[in-house]
């Protein structure tokens, strides 16, 4: 019942979207979300979306697939719509009942917010969507190479991320392995409320974690066996190198982007 | 030939809680492994076997007495990367010593560390995962793979250092008949092509048959010593120490009881039974 949880939700592809370097699709998704800061027209929301629509044509993701992950954002999206919608003051009341009011400004800010929201979780999909989780931490790691100067231990860091990605699978097979034992043996983790069910958890958590460290402990003395030591010196099998089609990329990204702060500043 | 690792007066205890007095694993082992050789370690469990294994590339430091890789102390910190890339380790657990989640990618692992520029890597990488036949499974995922191909990356993943020598701490134990199988074929391989040294610690009397020598340790220390028809003969002895014969020595030895002029040294199934039909003849 585990085994079908997919994470970091990457749909391999051969698209140009796919095949871009991961350090720029990192970028662009900065841009993206400093661009949709800046935004505050009707015009550059416009903008946005078509960027966020011609990326995902490019990248044949199913629309499906994206509107899915803003499922577990919905009550945040509703969330602040309302309070938006009902608690902005105006200078023209389109509704009043009682203490709830719906101004003009409150209208436009909901919509815009909850446009922001939703475009801001579809771009950031996107990225996780197209690129492997190796190729991320890969550009993330990267990315980050001239923090190392100001001791940050970005190198450590990405290795622990990779070594967390690898051991997913083996920890949801081992879950599902101690919950069959704990069912064999009577456990029930379907019934009662919310506490019961939580405290039901704990003989499935306890001997996760023991086995958890134990493998840690394993897999650090066969890292050591296999020359670990840091990332002083370390070279790679697959150097992330920028082709055009990053420099074209990032090119239109950054325009794009400064199209939106220009646009600003004429009140657009 | 040259000697690949040799120990003299190796002591090791583990850590003992407070008060008490720390137990010695291993007690006096004095051994000398020969280059190119295929040498099997044979103990019930707590024997020390492992333990053992352990101090060959130091994983463990020696309480006492030396260990020596290619002439080198693992004893001298300095000369610990050169010493663990000479001698690559297996373990018995394939799922915790595979680091990364593209089977290529864990192959790179050590060849990374050791900072070997990237062309290399990549010929060292396709070179490794043929030498074991997982070739065609370069961008799989590990954790998709039968305990035996795991096991076999693994193996990829230590032979990418260009080791000399290979230490398989009990790597077979958790598979099934097939894995085991196909990992013990592949060592064999290595062993018989590349010349790479293989140190083989298991408790299957089986994996023995085929080894150079064979050496049983009992107690922390080196209890027999010889080529696989020397150590087997000595069937009480073995018994004693709570280990099983292979079921031919076992079937010559009731034989022999018995009264039937038959030798102990016949291992494989092929020998033991031309033994037994050569015997009834004389009869």
């Amino acid at each position: 019942m585990l085994k079908d949880i997919t994470l970091g939700q990457y749909f391999p592809g051969t698209t140009v979207a796919h095949k871009l370097d991961p350090r720029t699709k990192i970028l662009l998704v900065v841009l993206y979300i400093v661009a949709l800061f800046c935004a505050k027209s009707l015009v550059t929301y416009g903008l946005m979306a078509l960027c966020l629509a011609v990326c995902v044509y490019i990248s044949k993701v199913s629309i499906k697939a994206l509107v899915r992950g803003l499922k577990p954002v919905l009550f945040i999206i509703i969330f602040t719509g309302i309070l938006n919608l009902f608690f902005t003051p105006g200078d023209r009341y389109l509704v009043e009942w009682g203490f709830l009011h719906i101004s003009d400004t409150g209208l436009r800010n909901a919509v815009f917010m909850v446009l922001r929201i939703m475009l801001l979780i579809m771009g950031t999909f996107l990225m996780t969507y197209t690129t492997s989780p190796i190729s991320l931490t890969d550009g993330l790691e990267r990315l980050l190479n001239g923090l190392k100067k100001l001791h940050v231990p970005v190198h450590e860091l990405a290795m622990m991320m990779s070594i967390a990605l690898r051991f997913i699978p083996t920890l949801i097979e081992e879950t599902d392995k101690i919950m069959s034992a704990q069912k064999a043996r009577g456990a029930d983790f379907e019934s009662g409320n919310l506490i019961q069910k939580a405290k039901a958890l704990i003989p499935i958590l306890v001997p996760l974690f023991i086995s958890a460290f134990r493998r840690a402990d394993e897999l650090a003395t066969a890292m050591e066996c296999r020359c670990y030591h840091g990332g002083e010196g370390r070279t790679k099998l697959h150097v992330l190198q920028y082709q055009r089609r990053d420099y074209i990329a990032l090119a239109l990204g950054v325009l794009i982007c400064a199209g939106v702060i220009v646009l600003r500043q004429f009140g657009l | 030939m040259s000697t690949m690792i040799e120990t003299r007066e190796l002591r090791f205890a583990y850590p003992a809680d407070e008060g008490q007095k720390p137990v010695f694993a291993l007690r006096g082992v004095d051994l000398e492994i020969e280059k190119g050789s295929f040498v099997v370690v044979l103990g019930h469990n707590g024997s020390g076997k492992s333990t053992l294994a352990k101090t060959f590339n130091g994983v463990l430091l020696p309480a006492g007495g030396k260990v020596y890789v290619e002439g080198m102390d693992t004893l001298d910190e300095s000369l610990l990367l050169a010493i663990r890339q000479r001698v690559g380790m297996v373990f018995q657990n394939p799922d915790n010593q595979i680091v990364a989640n593209v089977v290529e990618e864990d192959v790179a692992f050590a060849p990374e560390n050791l900072g070997v520029p990237t062309e290399e890597i990549r010929r060292r990488v396709d070179d490794a995962l043929k030498a074991v036949g997982m070739y065609e499974f370069v961008t799989h995922a590990p954790h998709l793979l039968s305990g035996g191909q795991k096991q076999r990356i693994a193996i990829a993943g230590v032979i990418a250092m260009e080791p000399d020598c290979i230490v398989l701490d009990e790597a077979t134990a958790m598979l099934d008949p097939i894995g085991r199988q196909e990992v013990l074929s592949t060592v064999h391989r290595l062993n018989m092509e590349k010349g790479i040294t293989v140190i083989l610690i298991t408790h299957h009397m089986n994996e023995a048959e085929d080894a150079d020598r064979v050496i049983v340790m009992d107690d922390g220390k080196v209890a027999m010593d010889g080529t696989p028809r020397e150590v087997f003969v000595q069937v009480e002895d073995l018994r004693a120490m709570g280990l099983t014969v292979p079921d031919t020595v076992d079937l010559l030895d009731r034989l022999h009881k018995d009264g039937l002029p038959v030798p102990l040294d016949a291992l494989t199934v092929e020998a033991c039974a031309d033994a037994i039909t050569a015997a009834l003849r004389g009869n």
